[in-house]
């Protein structure tokens, strides 16, 4: 899922400045998983708005609504008699879900509440890591599983580095190798010759690097 | 082709080869690199430049590396896939080959998190792999990474570094092997502390037969003081100082430390010498190379052929 | 016993301190609470195992909201007490009552502004 992060405080508030009518607008998929952006959050950072604004004296009007998915069209719809009446959006969905509800509705004001960081799993209660990049040509076959592109801080694909030591990453203790990771699967797996093959640069153009990407099926065009 | 590099000629004459380390200064200043060269010069056989190390920003290595070469030295331009693409590598690959730098030396380079600019972009289009294949093929085939034509081949000497002290150990040589598999003619190593475990690695390389395909050069650096010594093995990522190092330098007085550090060196190259499959040492006297002609003599490998 | 405390202090009584959601904290701020304090078991006695440490680390999580906030993270806190120490209870409960006092009133009920729609109620 897409995991996220909610903006510092003072960050949202000397956003939200100029507007007085706010409606906070969660979304019901990855940033609630991930307790960031779901029913429960923006009814604490609704309250936190209210309580902070009400101390410094501002008059406001803070609301609370969360809709299933900011991302798909159809959910955006059921805000269209109530939105227009606020002065800014302070939507708690990923990137993708600020941007599509500013298109729907290029009216309003939509402001970002959360910072996108990455596409993860929940590794434990409140602990989520990376696991992808989205790099548009996986390799995972190869790796045993283990994303050199993702989860090496240098995405190589003939490691580990020479800074690789006692199974962790160079750039922090508490980083695992990724490489040090794919080596102990081969091993495992007897499939140490894998390891002596060398991989040709990879082509990023399926990535970012390519611009802009999209998915078409035109099968299912309407 | 034109005439071969200085490093290389000394290498294929069997001799025992001395390569030192200069860091480029963080400003303009080209009288820095060639006070440091002067130093140098006549006692090594090639010197290497670092490409922005520990991701902190200096003097490029290509231009150090033509200022070096304007003093008569055989500058090995190092070269980190941190910074740049597959566009811009293979690009200055031909101008160093156009302006005369003969040697390069491929690394992955170290992460923008220990450098100066914390919040920089990295690249890692390639890796210090696929940059040894990449150069090779440039100079054997005659053809960039896109299949496209070279006109007018690169003439590089293709180096690469190992760093036998990093993990999973068992793994070290092998991809040594893949290195020189890729391309790599010589290997300059991480700093050697732990002389057993450089045993016990080149015993795993001599295995192979990779010490047959690739001139393996040990990398040595004198300690100036229990301080460094104690910094290097705590903040230096795959370093491995053994304890009784430290010790040996605790156990000396302050301001014979730098003595003891050069006669631990001296001591060190002499046990590299008679390791099978090692061709030469590459001194990286991090800001004290002024040492390196001492060093030099003592080790008994002046003058240079 | 008969021991007494302050007046001011009102219980609300859970099942156990795990219950206590941050919302319902912020929203007893929303209501005019100048300070609120959780009593659990001790730990290590939860009923429910582990629900007084979750309690104890959203209290903790909390003053970092109510800092933001600018209502002071001090004026939430978390006491461990067990079914027998009634006189503990009471010390507490004079205890929190003074700090809240030098603290002063809440400040978001100081300056509430009387608006004419119903504030902060969610939904739309």
């Amino acid at each position: 899922m897409i995991i996220a992060d909610r903006k510092p405080f003072d960050e949202i508030m000397s956003m939200l400045a100029p507007y007085r009518d706010i409606l906070v607008l969660g979304c019901n998929e990855c940033v609630t998983v991930c307790a960031v952006g779901g029913a429960k959050e923006v009814a604490i950072l609704a309250s936190q708005i209210r309580l902070r604004r009400t101390k410094d004296r501002i008059s406001s009007e803070v609301h609370e609504k969360t809709i299933e998915r900011q991302c798909d069209i159809e959910y955006l719809e059921e805000l269209k008699d109530t939105i227009g009446g606020y002065d800014a959006v302070l939507s708690l969905a990923c990137g993708c879900g600020v941007q599509f509800l500013g298109e729907r509705y290029t009216d309003v004001l939509v402001l970002p509440g959360v910072n996108t960081t990455f596409m993860g799993v929940t590794e434990r209660h409140g602990l989520w890591t990376e696991r992808c990049q989205g790099c548009g040509n996986c390799v995972l076959h190869r790796t045993m599983g283990i994303c050199p592109v993702t989860r090496c801080a240098k995405s190589i694909f003939n490691g580990p580095c020479g800074g690789s030591s006692e199974g962790r990453c160079e750039i922090d203790k508490d980083t695992p190798c990724a490489w040090h990771l794919i080596i102990e699967r081969y091993k495992k797996k007897g499939m140490m010759d894998m390891y002596m093959e060398i991989v040709s640069p990879k082509d990023w153009s399926t990535a970012r690097d390519g611009g802009p990407r999209k998915r078409q099926r035109e099968d299912m065009e309407i | 082709m034109t005439a071969q590099g200085n490093l290389k000629r000394v290498l294929q004459s069997g001799a025992f080869a001395v390569t030192a380390e200069c860091g480029p200064p963080r400003g303009a200043d080209p009288d820095m690199i060639r006070i440091k060269a002067k130093i140098l010069k006549g006692y090594v056989d090639s010197v290497n430049v670092t490409d922005n190390q520990t991701a902190v920003v200096r003097m490029s290595s290509f231009a150090s590396c033509v200022i070096l070469k304007d003093m008569g030295i055989d500058p090995v331009m190092q070269m980190v896939c941190r910074d740049r693409n597959r566009i811009a590598i293979q690009s200055d690959v031909l101008g160093a080959s156009a302006l005369g730098i003969k040697n390069i030396l491929c690394l992955s380079g170290d992460h923008q998190r220990f450098g100066d600019h914390k919040g920089a972009k990295n690249v890692f289009d390639i890796d210090s792999l696929q940059l040894i294949q990449c150069i090779r093929d440039m100079r054997d085939e005659g053809r960039f990474l896109s299949g496209e034509e070279v006109k007018g081949r690169p003439d590089i000497f293709i180096g690469c570094v190992e760093n036998p002290f990093a993990d999973p150990f068992e793994i070290r040589a092998m991809r040594l092997a893949k290195k020189a598999a890729a391309g790599a003619q010589f290997c300059q190593t991480q700093c050697i502390f732990n002389i057993e475990k450089f045993e016990r690695w080149m015993e795993m390389v001599r295995g192979l037969g990779v010490h047959e395909k690739v001139s393996i050069i040990a990398g040595i650096t004198p300690l100036k003081s229990v301080g460094m010594a104690n910094y290097m093995k705590r903040n230096v990522p795959g370093m491995d100082v053994p304890d009784k190092l430290i010790d040996r330098l605790r156990g000396t007085p302050k301001e014979k430390a730098p003595e003891e550090g050069i006669s631990i060196c001296v001591e060190t190259i002499d046990r590299l010498k008679g390791i099978k499959g090692v061709c030469g040492i590459h001194i990286m006297a991090i800001g004290w190379e002024e040492i390196i002609p001492e060093i030099v003599k003592s080790a008994g490998l002046y003058p240079r052929p | 016993m008969r021991i007494s405390y302050p007046t001011s202090v009102k219980i609300i009584k859970v099942p156990c301190t795990g219950r206590v959601d941050i919302i319902h904290i912020l929203k007893a701020f929303e209501g005019g609470a100048d300070g609120i304090y959780l009593v659990g078991c001790l730990e290590g006695d939860c009923h429910y195992l582990t629900g007084n440490i979750r309690a104890k680390k959203r209290v903790k999580y909390l003053k970092t909201l109510l800092d933001e906030s600018g209502i002071g993270g001090q004026r939430v806190s978390m006491y461990n007490v067990s079914s027998a120490e009634g006189l503990r209870f009471a010390e507490i409960a004079k205890e929190f009552t003074e700090r809240i006092k030098s603290l002063g009133p809440n400040p978001f009920k100081l300056n509430k502004i009387k608006s004419t729609r119903d504030s902060g109620r969610g939904g739309i």
